[in-house]
């Protein structure tokens, strides 16, 4: 019951998510816009474990860890690169091109 | 004499994991070690020699896993062991210890005066073993990200370098972009198939003939745009020279070589084995991205007057010559892409140990005309430099030639023979930039008189360039041990159909397109 309309809701957030990415300039929002990209897909797990059994449950939980791990590694990036530029807006942040 | 190991027992799973769990255990041993000693040069360097050999500790039980020829009992749950396990993991140690090698010099001159480093660096390498040994969707996912959050830090390592820290943000957040891709990619695949298992998805998609399923499709293309982002295929290649250029050198290799390599051994063994029923499904999408990626990185390359920015724009290029392999399909491709990594590994290792050497003032800045001259201040290293620079090229006489020829007549065999045009012409475009590197070192003469006083390759550094030219001139010569070595590991990369447990550990239904 109901996997449909999850699925769907999941999908919308993960474009959501990929939009956010490709269109906002602030490191910290393309961040917030990763996670999305990842609770969208903890929601299908969710949903399709209704169906597949409780494996997709705990595949959750690794999704969870992982971006964990990634936020608390993210984040020291983004304060290093802060104490260089001041800035956190991507167009701002070009010593490396060509 | 195969060995035969339960997956299901712990003791079993234990035995396969033992190279991991050996070199894990190496890795929290330094970190230990780091928090005692981390007050200098001295215990950088005592950090990097503990880190090497934790690697060669994990080089070796893993041959000895490959010498008793463990086997999984039936079907293999999580991970599995086989040929090209062995050999591909052979080749990410092999990877990990060169970078080590080179970084032993390079930390100290740099001062990067953070053991953590070669913690880092263990820790990614863990990550890329298990992309090499994973059988279930979930495991090559949490590979992945063991190395890549690793290797972000890794980038950004230098906290004085303003172009590390840019490289390594850039690095994280389209990294993390592309790893959700790949588990949107799994999720889909799972919904439609039911399991994460590659011998189960084998299955169920070659039985249900789900080839045409949407749910599935899609998944298939979410986990290879997530994949063709790591990689660095073009389109999506679009950070890789950036990341690469402001990176220490010595993780530049490391990331060039390593990264790119366990990336390809996981796609290529779902490929081949959880999606080789259903290459219909994906063969054109991949041989659109070779082809994009061939031509485009190797063009792109041309432009280049800076020598860091070109081998990062022609490793995109071995991108593509590296996705002709998987194109195929089949063991022979696989085959072509061990031996391909191989070559490739020793020679990005080299190349970039000579870069490191030659910029001692910043290697970002080195010209392809600073080049000048070298042959006849340092001819070892010029002669070191001109066989890499021709392997990279597919010289004849050099192994890079006889990888080359292996992936062509892989893409031939599968009735490819565009793509192997395709490729021929993508090698004779990147002889427009590789050649200009061994011209301006043997036929121009050096720019001032002081020119590359300085640029002698140091200490370990120097076992990396001269092992790796003698071992890329060897097999370029006498390829035909290797090639059957890689064959042999290749055979058994898609199991048959021959155990007899139930395949599925869970059995319930399959999801239907209504529901």
């Amino acid at each position: 019951m109901l996997l449909g309309p999850a699925l769907g809701v999941s999908a919308i957030l993960f474009s959501i998510g990929v939009l956010g990415v490709l269109i906002r300039r602030s490191a910290i929002i393309i961040f917030m816009c990763v996670e999305l990209m990842f609770n969208a897909v903890n929601l299908t797990f969710v949903a399709l474990a209704q169906q597949l059994g409780p494996d997709g449950q705990v595949f959750v939980f690794f999704v969870m860890t992982v971006a964990a791990a990634e936020a608390a590694v993210g984040f020291a990036i983004i304060i290093a690169i802060y104490r260089h530029k001041e800035t956190l807006d991507m167009q701002d942040l070009n010593l490396l091109r060509g | 004499m195969d060995m035969f190991v339960n997956l299901a027992t712990p003791a079993g799973m234990s035995l396969a994991m033992l190279p991991e769990i050996v070199l894990t255990i190496a890795a929290l041993a330094l970190m230990l070690l780091a928090a005692w000693r981390h007050g200098g040069e001295e215990d950088q360097r005592l950090a990097g020699q503990v880190a090497l050999f934790g690697l060669g500790l994990t080089m070796f039980v893993m041959w000895w896993l490959w010498l008793k020829g463990a086997r999984p009992d039936g079907i293999a749950h999580m991970v599995t062991l086989d040929g090209f396990r062995y050999a591909s993991s052979t080749i990410l140690l092999l990877g990990a210890m060169l970078s080590v090698m080179l970084s032993l010099g390079y930390v100290g001159r740099e001062r990067i005066l953070t053991p953590e480093y070669y913690v880092l660096l263990l820790i990614a390498t863990i990550g890329m073993l298990v992309m090499a040994a994973a059988s279930d969707l979930i495991v090559v996912f949490m590979g992945l990200e063991i190395m890549s959050v690793c290797v972000y830090v890794l980038t950004g390592i230098n906290r004085r370098s303003v172009f590390g820290a840019e490289a390594a943000l850039k690095y994280f957040l389209l990294g993390a972009f592309a790893s959700g891709f790949v588990i949107y990619g799994i999720a889909l695949i799972y919904g439609a198939t039911g399991s994460t298992n590659l011998t189960v998805i084998d299955l169920r998609t070659s039985n249900l003939e789900l080839e045409s399923h949407g749910m599935l499709l899609v998944g298939i293309g979410l986990l290879l745009i997530g994949f063709a982002f790591k990689v660095a295929a073009v389109p999506f290649h679009m950070w890789a020279p950036d990341v690469y250029d402001g990176a220490p050198t010595p993780i530049t290799a490391f990331m060039a070589a390593g990264v790119k390599v366990a990336a390809f051994a996981a796609l290529m063994r779902i490929t081949v084995h959880a999606l080789g029923g259903s290459i219909d499904a994906w063969q054109n999408a991949v041989w659109g991205l070779a082809v994009v990626t061939m031509l485009g990185g190797n063009l792109m390359a041309l432009a280049q007057r800076h020598v860091k920015r070109m081998l990062a724009y022609s490793s995109i290029g071995h991108a593509g010559y590296l996705l002709t392999a998987v194109v195929s399909g089949t063991e022979t491709g696989a085959a072509a892409f061990l031996f391909y990594a191989f070559a490739y590994t020793l020679v990005t290792l080299g190349a970039f140990g000579v870069l490191a050497a030659v910029g001692r003032n910043g290697e970002r800045t080195v010209r392809i005309d600073d080049f000048a001259g070298l042959a006849s201040k340092r001819p070892w290293t010029a002669f070191a430099m001109a066989v890499f620079m021709l392997s990279l090229l597919g010289f004849p006489g050099t192994a890079g030639f006889i990888g080359k020829w292996y992936v062509l007549s892989a893409a031939v065999e599968s009735n490819q023979w565009t793509l192997g045009i395709l490729l021929v012409v993508a090698s004779v475009i990147s002889a427009g930039y590789y050649l200009p590197v061994v011209m301006q070192m043997y036929m121009r003469p050096a720019t001032t008189a002081e020119a590359h006083s300085d640029s002698a390759v140091l200490g370990a550094a120097r076992w990396v360039v001269g092992g790796a030219t003698t071992l890329l001139l060897l097999i370029g010569l006498l390829p035909s041990g290797l090639m059957n070595l890689a064959r042999a590991s290749t055979e058994d990369l898609k199991p048959g159909v021959q155990f007899t447990q139930q395949p599925a550990p869970s059995d319930q239904p399959m999801l239907s397109d209504e529901d």
